[in-house]
């Protein structure tokens, strides 16, 4: 068998076999669905309420998209304003470290009470939760090339400008690519934590009210939703990332192949 | 100055500054090249060969004397072809890519660049590797496309730091006919760091030895051999024991 099969197959039959095992402990003690529903009895309701969870995933979706497209746009020019300017380095960074000891649920009700209950409060806790590990990534990145690359550029007096261009920002792509999968994961977070402190939409609406009315399956059943579509954007994001890094890619399975 | 001259050197010194004790790196070092003549600098490791590159490619700044490019005085940067040490291919672009990174920074056309570029993989045993990766390439390979970068500058000057350096022998007796080759067509300046005598005495012109730390000047011969030369001919060996002779001793005077 290939390895890229065995990367399919091998999470797949691990993923059921732990749902077996979810499956029998309820049936065998008689959980009650209402504390534990049983995996088939969360398909079940998945499959009965998918409408309404594609209409609240939309919701939910647009709110991580749009967060981790600001988060990263903004993350990426932070860590190139910061890694130019030694000035706003030393004034930003304590800043850019300390907004991270902030819990974003102590933001999320000031968020709601500035922008009302749309979609803007869910996509700024999203996009504050998401930029840090580019601001990071991104200015790891840049340095990353040596002194002997950026020596041959300035010798063939390479503007500033061409040695971003050129060198600087190709350098920091595999970071950065790195940067933005982890944030993507946060932005889902986010989202539902900014859904949760208040909204009337979206999945984390649909958890907290079934929540509520002990509909046990309900709140399973749009987690599920919900993983899907974090799994649909880290897809996603890895598909664009082979594109960008193909060189990259060639090297990563050549070294699969020998190990 | 006499007009053949392209490069000329008056009395530069340079120190660094590590840990707050000032090292004296470069000691008034003084010397012309003259127009597609080929110079070699031997001196032991860390006697400032390296830095002795940087302040002609205009990448340092020595503490006094001057650097002069075709008599004028000015920044150097984008005047030579300075070749690092280090590897410096840049992974995410293919061969070609890298071959012609210096006519994409000057605005030059990118095809004519291309086309030249095919010429020079050709003449380097490098045909059908142009869209390939670096990764992807053998450590010889990766240096001849180094050096194909370095001819396709369009300067007049090459400084190229130890470019041959990390080459197992036969690769490196292949490249250095091909460099000769090359250069002997393309009629360019070059200033090449070496720790190998043998290397020196095959290709240059001209030989400069160089003083353990602080450098200075030791011995700056003309190599009168006809070429091609014959790295086995009891001529070039016996220079080169007494060139080894001259570094041995500054190796040990430390
Ligand atoms: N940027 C720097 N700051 C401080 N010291 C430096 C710097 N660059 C070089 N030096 C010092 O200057 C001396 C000469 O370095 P250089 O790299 O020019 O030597 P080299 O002759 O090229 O050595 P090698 O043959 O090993 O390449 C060394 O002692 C080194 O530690
Ligand atoms: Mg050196």
């Amino acid at each position: 068998m290939t390895s890229r099969w065995m990367r399919i197959v091998a999470p797949l039959m691990l993923l059921l076999l732990l749902l077996g095992a979810w499956e029998l402990f309820v049936r065998w003690f008689d959980v009650q669905p209402f504390i534990l529903p049983a995996p088939s009895q969360v398909l079940v309701a998945f499959v009965a309420n998918f409408t309404m969870l594609v209409r609240h995933g939309a919701v939910t979706f647009s709110e991580i998209t749009l967060g981790l497209l600001l988060g990263g746009v903004g993350g990426i020019l932070l860590a190139v304003v910061v890694f130019y300017s030694p000035i706003l380095d030393k004034a930003l960074y304590p800043l850019i470290i300390g907004s991270q000891m902030i819990p974003v649920f102590a933001i999320a009700p000031i968020l709601i009470v500035w922008m009302g209950y749309g979609l803007w409060p869910k996509v700024t806790v999203a996009a504050l939760i998401s930029f840090f590990p580019l601001v990071v990534n991104v200015s790891d990145g840049l340095r990353e090339p040596t002194e002997g690359a950026v020596d041959l550029f300035r010798s063939l007096g390479a503007t500033r400008a061409q040695i971003f261009w050129k060198l600087r920002l190709p350098a920091s792509l595999p970071t950065l690519f790195s940067g933005l999968k982890v944030s993507a994961t946060l932005a889902v977070v986010g989202a539902t934590i900014g859904e949760w402190v208040g909204s009337h939409e979206g999945l984390g609406y649909l958890m907290l009210q079934s929540n509520a009315r002990m509909r046990m399956s309900l709140v399973f059943a749009a987690i599920l939703m919900l993983a899907v579509l974090g799994l649909l954007l880290f897809g996603a994001l890895r598909i664009i990332e082979r594109r960008v890094l193909h060189w990259r890619a060639r090297k990563v399975e050549s070294r699969e192949v020998s190990r | 100055m006499d007009a053949t001259s392209s490069l000329r050197i008056e009395g530069v010194s340079k120190s660094y500054l590590q840990r707050s004790t000032l090292i004296a790196v470069l000691d008034s070092i003084s010397f012309n090249l003259e127009t597609a003549t080929w110079t070699t600098i031997l001196g032991p490791s860390g006697c400032g060969k390296t830095t002795l590159l940087k302040i002609i490619a205009g990448l340092e700044f020595p503490d006094t004397g001057r650097v002069f490019v075709e008599a004028r005085e000015l920044s150097r940067l984008g005047e030579t072809a300075y070749l690092p040490q280090d590897d410096t291919l840049l992974p995410w672009r293919t061969a070609l890519g890298n071959a012609i990174l210096a006519s994409e920074i000057d605005g030059k056309p990118i095809a004519d660049a291309k086309r030249e570029a095919l010429d020079l993989f050709d003449q380097f045993g490098l045909s059908g590797f142009e869209s390939l990766y670096p990764s992807e390439l053998s450590g010889g390979m990766r240096q001849r496309l180094a050096l194909i970068r370095t001819f396709l500058t369009h300067r007049d000057i090459l400084l190229l730091d130890e470019p041959l350096g990390a080459l197992d022998p036969l690769t490196r007796a292949t490249l250095q006919n091909w460099l000769l080759n090359v250069w002997s067509e393309l009629k360019k300046t070059v200033l090449l760091v070496t720790h190998d005598a043998e290397e020196a005495l095959l290709l240059s012109d001209r030989i400069l030895v160089l003083t353990d730390r602080p450098a200075q000047l030791q011995l700056d011969q003309a190599v009168e051999l006809d070429r091609p030369r014959d790295r086995g001919s009891s001529e070039l060996v016996s220079h080169k024991s007494q060139l080894l002779r001259l570094l041995l001793e500054e190796e040990v005077g430390t």
